[in-house]
């Protein structure tokens, strides 16, 4: 059983007891091309399922990220304030963004395993 | 995330859209042409591979236009307030058509070629452009739209060797000075010219020959294929302007800081549309002007965000932000009213709700690397 679920907006959130990591997906950071900042949320923050949570900006465009579950934000990946380019470099890994204290466990059924993802990607592709 | 945008089956193509999809390029619909707006170098690399050595660039989605017929100068004075009269052959001027308002219709480069004028136009106002001069001009002037003409740009410090290299003599071209030159064997037509502050050329050339030139040019080592990414972000750190974002028709020649491109008879005599607005604003000076803004922080300030002073007042708005590559930060032009114009003035613009402190900066952000001899 897999425990990493993935958003239609591209943020993938990797789940270990009732804590989430989540990012944004590798189809996104290219879809995006060279990340140039990054805005993250604090520790601390409370959330609800599809609030906005943090913002990624390439040299061209600024997207932002939903919280995929709701929950408490306990942890942001610091380090892609000095080098969000790391986004690029491993989106699935090192670029995560931020860890999450989840609330609600059952939001996770309405998110995609990674077969339903990889197939909503092979469309838009 | 959002979606990205999928491509329409209308779009049109350039005569480099087949060897854009061959090189990878990401293509993205822009003024009306599915176009790459980035290879795998991706844009940052493009960007700074073209201040470092040089790049191409497909730009045959611009409109490319010749007037023919007596007393051609004098009827385009008519419609923008450059002195054409007087512009030597080979020479190039940048312009504006303006409105009876002093709005800026559109942007352009024109060239007396000897026998005709050669303008080159926005590819998103083309179709407008043309319906106002084949309106305005006069009848005795033929208005030739080169649907058959592609442009390529070559830009960056290594574009001169590589121009000396297929078409000996060309290097010897000074800025804004363009005449007609063989490329690799190909009859060109070659300016010294471009949209990102480096030294460069624009190379006008039938269709059919696009692509091998375009080939012959990106065998050289020194040179990329460019998107149009890099190409924003080029001209943004140049502090040149984008038509539809930092001008429009509801901004003056003045306003956007572009006196240097009003010569000074027509200053004088006027005679072109929105005169009356454009000398009152020369004389008295505008009430609101293009800025440079270098943002504090490292958040990026994008099209649409409101410019507030200390007190936390709206004085302005930006046109164009984002990231620049070779500034290593965020930057962005806007309009602010003029006694917040100065440079170094602190302002604030307001990002996701938040206001980030921000300074008005002089432009070029980067400095201009021009060919004058």
């Amino acid at each position: 059983m897999s425990n990493i679920y993935f958003t239609e907006d591209h943020e993938w959130i990797l789940v270990e007891g009732d804590i989430g990591t989540c990012g944004i997906t590798e189809f996104a950071q290219e879809q995006l091309g060279d990340i140039v900042y990054v805005e993250l949320p604090e520790a601390g923050r409370e959330v609800v399922q599809n609030d906005e949570i943090a913002v990624v900006e390439s040299v061209k465009a600024a997207s932002e990220l939903y919280a995929p579950v709701s929950g408490e934000v306990i942890e942001s990946n610091d380090e892609l304030t000095d080098d969000p380019a790391k986004v690029n470099v491993d989106a699935m890994g090192d670029g995560w963004f931020f860890k999450i204290r989840i609330s609600a466990m059952d939001e996770l059924e309405n998110l995609m395993d990674k077969a339903a993802y990889d197939a909503l990607v092979a469309g838009q592709s | 995330m959002n979606n990205p945008p999928i491509a329409d089956e209308a779009l049109k193509t350039t005569p480099l859209h087949a060897l854009q999809v061959a090189l990878g390029g990401k293509m993205v619909p822009f003024a009306g042409y599915e176009m790459a707006v980035n290879f795998p170098l991706g844009v940052l690399g493009e960007h700074k591979h073209t201040r470092a050595a040089a790049g191409l660039f497909d730009v045959s989605h611009m409109g490319q236009v010749r007037l023919h017929g007596p007393g051609r100068a004098e009827a385009l004075e008519s419609l923008l307030p450059a002195d054409v009269a007087n512009l030597a052959p080979g020479a190039m001027r940048y312009s504006q058509l303006t409105n009876d308002q002093g709005g800026i219709i559109d942007d352009l480069m024109l060239t007396n070629a000897g026998d005709y004028l050669y303008l080159v136009v926005n590819g998103a106002n083309k179709d407008g452009d043309l319906a106002h001069m084949q309106a305005a001009l006069p009848g005795g002037i033929t208005v030739e739209h080169r649907t058959e003409d592609a442009l390529l740009a070559l830009q960056g410090p290594a574009a001169a060797a590589v121009m000396a290299r297929l078409a000996p003599g060309a290097e010897t071209l000074l800025f804004m000075t363009s005449r007609a030159i063989t490329v690799g064997g190909l009859d060109c037509y070659v300016a010294r010219s471009g949209y990102t502050g480096e030294d460069g050329f624009e190379i006008s050339l039938p269709a059919e020959q696009a692509e091998e030139l375009a080939r012959l040019l990106l065998a050289q080592d020194e040179v990329e294929a460019i998107g149009l990414g890099a190409r924003d972000s080029l001209r943004l750190e140049a502090g040149l302007c984008l038509h539809g974002h930092d001008i429009d028709t509801t901004i003056t020649p003045i306003e956007a800081g572009l006196n240097w491109s009003i010569q000074k008879r027509r200053r004088q005599t006027g005679g072109f549309p929105g005169a009356a607005v454009i000398q009152a604003q020369l004389r008295d000076g505008p009430a609101r002007k293009r800025v440079g803004i270098l943002p504090e922080g490292r958040a990026p300030a994008r099209e649409g965000a409101v410019i507030v002073d200390s007190d936390g007042a709206d004085i302005g708005v930006v046109t164009s932000g984002g990231f620049g590559p070779s500034l290593g930060g965020p930057l962005a032009m806007g309009y602010v009213h003029t006694e917040h114009a100065a440079a170094d003035t602190p302002v604030g613009l307001v990002v996701r709700g938040k206001t980030l402190p921000a300074r008005v900066a002089k432009m070029p952000f980067v400095a201009a690397n021009y060919y004058r001899g």
